[in-house]
C-alpha cells in the first residue's frame, strides 16, 4: 500500500503534464495571435488594430443586450435552416441517385453546375427572384450548401460494405428496419462529418446573404461596423460566429466520440 | 448413389439451372450450367469443388441473393429470390468471413435475425444469450467485434444464425480463414447444433476433410458447376469406405 500509493501519485502528476502540454500546443498559435495584434494596437490607429480588450467588452455587450444578441441567434437559426434544409434535400436526392443510374446521370452535372455558382450570384438571383428577406437567405443558404450534402450523403451510401448488406439482407429486412440497422449507422459517421464541413461554409455564406437585403443578423450588423469604421465591433460580431462553429464543432466531435466507440483504435498513428 | 426426390418433398429443388453474368455482353461468363440438384430436409450437403468452379453462385442463388438466369429454384416449395418476405426467419447465412456489424456488440449483433422477427426485446435478449453461451462466449456479450479474436467473431456470426431458429442452414466456407485448431473445434461444435437442431443445412468447401466431416452427402462440383461426384454416407459407413470416397473425390477433383 505504501508503495503503490506514491506511484498513482507521479501517474497522475504524468497524465495531469501530458494534459497540460496538449492543451499549450493547442493554445500556442491563438496566444501568438492575440499577442501580435495586442502589440500591433500599441502602435497602430485604433480604426486599424484596436485593442483586444475593447474586442471582449464589445463581445460582452453582445452577449448581454438582448437586442444584439437577438441578432446573434437569428443568424445561427439561419445557419441551422439552411443546413437542415439542404440536409433533407440533399439525402432524399442522394436515396434517388444511389438507386437509379438515370436519376444519377441527370443530377449529377446540375449539382456540379451548382458547385460552380459563387455565393454572391446566388445572392442576386434570390433578390431579383424573391422578396421576402428570410425567404431569400434560406434560398441561398440550401442552394450553396446542397450540391456538396447530396455528393456526400451519396458516396456514404456508395461507400456502405456490399458484405455487410448482404449479411442483413439474408434476414430479410423490410426497407425500415435495413435502413434502422444497417444504412443510418453505416452512413452516420460521413453525415457527421459533412455536417461539419458544411457548417463552416454556412457560416461564411450566411454573413454574405445578410449583408443584401437583411434587417437584422450578424451580417447586417457587419455592414453597419463598416458604415462606423468600428474595427472593434466587427471583430466582436465576427468572433461571434466563430464561437457558433466552434460550439457546433465540439458537441459534434463529443457525438463522435460517444456514438463511435466501438471503433478499434491503432495505436500506430498514420 | 441419391434417390431422386420430388420438388415437394425436397428441402431445396434446384431445377435445369443457369446462371450467366453479363449476358447479352460478349464479356459474359457462365458460372452455372444447366444444374439440377435436390437436398432432403435434415441431410447435410457439402459443396465441394476448386475456386471458381461457381460453388458461391450456387449458393447465393439458394440463398435468394442472385437471381438464376434460367431454371427454377425452389426452398421448401418457394422462390427464394422472389418471395423475398416468406424466408423472414426460415433461412440462416453463415458466411465466409464473420460480417458482424461494427457497431453493434457481440450480443446485439446475434439479436439482428430475432429483430427482423419482430420478437419481443426480452425474448431477443434471453435467445440471444443463449446462444453465445452455447458456443462459449458467455462474458463477452457486450464486447464490440474488434475486440474480439477471429475465431470468437465467427462464432458470434454461427450463435446469430441459430439464434433464428431457421430450418435451412447455408454456409460459404465459414470456417476457411480459421487457423487449423479452431476450425476443428468450431466444426464439431457446428454439426453436433445442425444434427441436435435437425436443420437442413448446405455447406460450401474447397476442403475434401472437411466435407467428409461434416456433410453426409457430398457433391463435387466442376467448373462451370455441374455435378462432377454425388455420395451420400452416414454414421455407419466405415473407415474404409471413408478413404475410398476421398480418394474418389481427389481424382475427379484432379480429372
Amino acid at each position: 500500500m505504501s508503495e503503490t500509493a506514491p506511484q498513482a501519485g507521479s501517474a497522475s502528476a504524468i497524465m495531469l503534464l501530458a494534459v497540460l502540454k496538449r492543451l499549450g500546443t493547442s493554445a500556442l498559435p491563438f496566444v501568438v495571435v492575440i499577442l501580435l495584434w495586442q502589440f500591433a494596437s500599441l502602435f497602430f490607429p485604433r480604426f486599424l488594430f484596436p485593442s483586444l480588450i475593447d474586442v471582449f467588452w464589445r463581445c460582452i455587450e453582445i452577449f448581454s443586450d438582448g437586442t444584439m444578441f437577438k441578432d446573434v441567434l437569428a443568424t445561427i437559426l439561419r445557419i441551422l435552416a439552411g443546413l437542415a434544409g439542404a440536409f433533407v434535400i440533399g439525402g432524399a436526392l442522394a436515396l434517388l441517385m444511389v438507386r437509379s443510374r438515370a436519376v444519377d446521370n441527370f443530377l449529377s452535372p446540375i449539382l456540379t453546375l451548382f458547385q460552380g455558382i459563387p455565393a454572391l450570384s446566388w445572392v442576386v438571383f434570390a433578390i431579383i427572384w424573391f422578396h421576402g428577406v428570410e425567404f431569400r437567405i434560406l434560398f441561398i443558404m440550401v442552394m450553396t450548401t446542397l450540391p456538396a450534402f447530396t455528393f456526400q450523403v451519396l458516396g456514404a451510401l456508395r461507400g456502405m460494405s456490399r458484405d455487410l448488406m448482404e449479411m442483413v439482407f439474408s434476414f430479410r429486412p423490410t426497407r425500415l428496419k435495413l435502413f434502422r440497422v444497417m444504412i443510418a449507422p453505416a452512413i452516420l459517421p460521413d453525415i457527421l462529418t459533412a455536417w461539419k464541413v458544411n457548417l463552416g461554409n454556412a457560416s461564411r455564406v450566411v454573413v454574405v446573404a445578410e449583408l443584401v437585403g437583411a434587417t437584422g443578423g450578424v451580417g447586417y450588423q457587419l455592414l453597419q461596423q463598416q458604415q462606423l469604421f468600428d474595427m472593434a465591433g466587427a471583430l466582436a460580431w465576427t468572433l461571434q460566429l466563430v464561437f457558433f462553429v466552434l460550439l457546433v464543432q465540439g458537441a459534434l466531435t463529443l457525438i463522435e466520440n460517444t456514438v463511435f466507440r466501438y471503433r478499434a483504435v491503432s495505436e500506430r498513428a498514420i | 448413389m441419391n434417390e431422386a426426390v420430388t420438388p415437394i418433398e425436397a428441402a431445396i429443388h434446384l431445377d435445369r439451372v443457369s446462371k450467366v453474368f453479363g449476358a447479352g455482353t460478349d464479356g459474359s461468363y457462365r458460372a452455372v450450367d444447366d444444374l439440377n440438384l435436390d437436398v432432403h430436409p435434415g441431410q447435410m450437403l457439402a459443396i465441394l469443388g476448386k475456386t471458381g468452379c461457381g460453388k458461391s453462385t450456387i449458393f447465393n442463388m439458394i440463398a435468394g441473393l442472385t437471381e438464376p438466369t434460367s431454371g427454377t429454384v425452389r426452398v421448401t416449395g418457394h422462390d427464394p429470390f422472389a418471395d423475398f418476405d416468406f424466408f423472414r426467419g426460415k433461412i440462416a447465412i453463415v458466411f465466409q468471413n464473420d460480417r458482424l456489424l461494427p457497431w453493434r456488440n457481440a450480443i446485439q449483433n446475434v439479436e439482428l435475425g430475432l429483430e427482423m422477427l419482430d420478437l419481443p426485446a426480452i425474448e431477443r435478449r434471453e435467445t440471444a444469450q443463449l446462444w453465445l453461451t452455447k458456443l462459449g462466449l458467455a462474458g463477452h456479450e457486450h464486447d464490440f467485434p474488434h475486440a474480439l479474436s477471429g475465431g470468437m467473431r465467427q462464432r458470434v456470426s454461427i450463435a446469430r444464425a441459430f439464434a433464428t431458429n431457421a430450418s435451412i442452414l447455408l454456409c460459404d466456407e465459414p470456417f476457411s480463414a480459421l487457423d487449423e485448431s479452431t476450425a476443428g473445434r468450431l466444426r464439431a461444435e457446428f454439426v453436433r447444433l445442425v444434427k441436435e437442431n435437425g436443420k437442413t443445412a448446405v455447406f460450401i468447401t474447397h476442403s475434401i476433410s472437411e466435407a467428409l466431416e461434416i456433410g453426409d452427402r457430398i457433391v463435387v462440383m466442376k467448373r462451370p458447376a455441374m455435378i462432377a461426384y454425388d455420395v451420400s454416407f452416414d454414421g455407419g459407413t466405415g473407415q474404409e469406405e471413408r478413404e475410398l470416397i476421398r480418394s474418389r473425390i481427389g481424382d475427379v477433383l484432379a480429372a
